[in-house]
């Protein structure tokens, strides 16, 4: 995505850090790494003043501390939020952006769509999409594993647990894809501009689900009641909106750099494909070592962090991925170990943030990654150099071209 | 070997019913606790340590 500001390079990430930077986009491991070594907590004037984490130990202290944080906004903007942003209790977009006490109430509500059990339901009909794509490319010399193959996966799934008409598809497509570009856009008026058609879409099909309630999300959403109230239509609309956000871009990712490791290690897509037993637990590395989300956070009040002076509504970059890089928490934690057995990541965040949408996610990774490697157990990178990676907090490969080979 | 869940500190991940389905399964919100009585039967004790090692939250607990 892009920002029509130009921001000028980042020379020292410790002291002006900013996660849009192309070195970081590009490989921000390295950069990672070596402040974990120098300054594990980096300091930036960007975005109106923040502050990054980069080890184990500080992003899950972090994560655990809804004190000194509030999770009212967490997507980096432009500049601080200040007083008129979202209200802190429930935000825009419940539970992911709702504080204690007010947060437990909105996750309970969605919590049981999303069990296993529920989730695991949905395996045949995952498998039925994951099996229809690959055999639509089946015969491409080049199949693209981002933009043909790991982004209609999520994409279908949250159709699927919405229960959209099959013919809203490709409008609904594209509303996605403008908003998810949205959702990175640090100019706020334009960031609304983006929302606006998929906010008119859902508003339709909300307003249809209350005429004609189905099985779907939406309609459990529309019944569920708190204290004996229904809940208030802007609730409804955020959680749907969260579900749009949450659940497609980051398993799209995290489907993406499954692939892109896979081609780029011959060694471990052949002992997948030897032993397909093994993909749940390479499924955790894959996380670890990928894993495609960061979130942000808000200081409540001025309050020294470790001899960091935090100001009130500072951002704070929580680095899942960094901290799931730490050699402090995972050993050997600059190798990817496709059998690592004792992995206790943080893709899915840390606290009462854990992403709520995890049992679905990781269902996702394995159907999409047993049917690729199904019909197509040879593959290679077809050009290192056309791959690009996601700007912003989820980072996933966005062209990401295949070679099959016999 | 006894084995719980400290329902305080899970926050649902599945880690512990995903590696050892046996010994831990979830509830309505899929958060997990641990099946019967939570006695380990001879034999599944690495099960138990493994699950153990795994839960981001540190909520497995064990008593030997």
């Amino acid at each position: 995505m892009t920002t029509e500001m130009t921001k000028p390079p980042v020379e020292d990430f410790a002291t002006d850090w900013d996660h849009t930077d192309p070195t970081w986009v590009k490989n921000p491991y390295p950069i990672w790494d070596e402040l974990r070594e120098t300054c594990p907590v980096a300091h930036t004037d960007r975005y109106g003043g923040g502050w990054f984490p980069v080890t184990h130990e500080l992003v899950s202290e972090i994560a655990n501390d809804t004190d000194h944080y509030t999770s009212r906004t967490v997507v980096i903007g432009n500049g601080r939020p200040g007083d008129d942003a979202p209200p802190a209790p429930i935000g825009v977009v419940p539970p992911i952006s709702s504080d204690p006490p007010f947060h437990q109430i909105a996750r309970r509500i969605i919590l049981p769509a999303l069990a296993p059990r529920p989730v695991a339901a949905l395996e045949p009909q995952i498998r039925e999409l994951c099996k229809s794509l690959v055999e639509k490319v089946k015969d491409n010399e080049i199949v693209n594993g981002s933009s043909d193959y790991a982004q209609y996966i999520p994409a279908n799934v949250v159709e699927l647990l919405l229960g959209l008409p099959s013919e809203d598809e490709d409008l609904f497509r594209h509303f996605i894809h403008v908003a998810l570009e949205g959702v990175d856009e640090p100019d706020q008026d334009k960031r609304i501009e983006m929302f606006t058609p998929l906010e008119e879409y859902i508003t339709r099909v909300v307003e249809d689900r209350m005429a004609n309630p189905g099985d779907d999300l939406i309609s459990y959403l529309l019944s569920v009641e708190i204290g004996g109230q229904k809940l208030a239509p802007e609730h409804i609309f955020g959680t749907v909106v969260l579900v749009l956000i949450a659940g497609i871009d980051t398993t799209w990712s995290a489907i993406g750099a499954s692939l892109y490791h896979l081609a780029t290690h011959p060694e471990d897509r052949q002992r997948l494909v030897d032993e397909p037993e093994l993909i749940p637990t390479a499924i955790e590395e894959f996380l670890r070592f990928y894993a495609p989300v960061s979130m942000a956070r808000l200081v409540k009040e001025d309050f020294d962090f470790h001899g960091c002076p935090m100001k009130k509504d500072d951002w704070i970059l929580l680095g899942f991925p960094a901290a799931n890089r730490d050699p402090k928490a995972f050993k050997d934690a600059d190798k990817f170990i496709i059998d690592r057995e004792v992995n206790r990541h943080l893709a899915f965040g840390l606290g009462i943030h854990r992403c709520a949408g995890s049992n679905l996610a990781r269902l996702e990774m394995q159907v999409a990654l047993e049917e690729f490697l199904l019909k197509f157990p040879n593959f290679e990178l077809a050009d290192e150099s056309a791959v690009t990676w996601s700007q912003g907090q989820v980072r996933g490969p966005r062209n990401l071209p295949l070679r099959i080979l016999k | 070997m006894k084995i719980s869940i400290d329902p305080d500190r899970c926050q649902g991940h599945g880690r512990c019913f995903s590696l050892a389905p046996g010994l831990f399964d979830s509830d309505e919100l899929g958060n997990g606790f641990a099946v019967g009585d939570g006695n380990v039967a001879a034999g599944d004790e690495e099960l138990a340590r493994l699950a153990q090692a795994n839960c981001p939250e540190h909520a497995v607990l064990i008593e030997e």
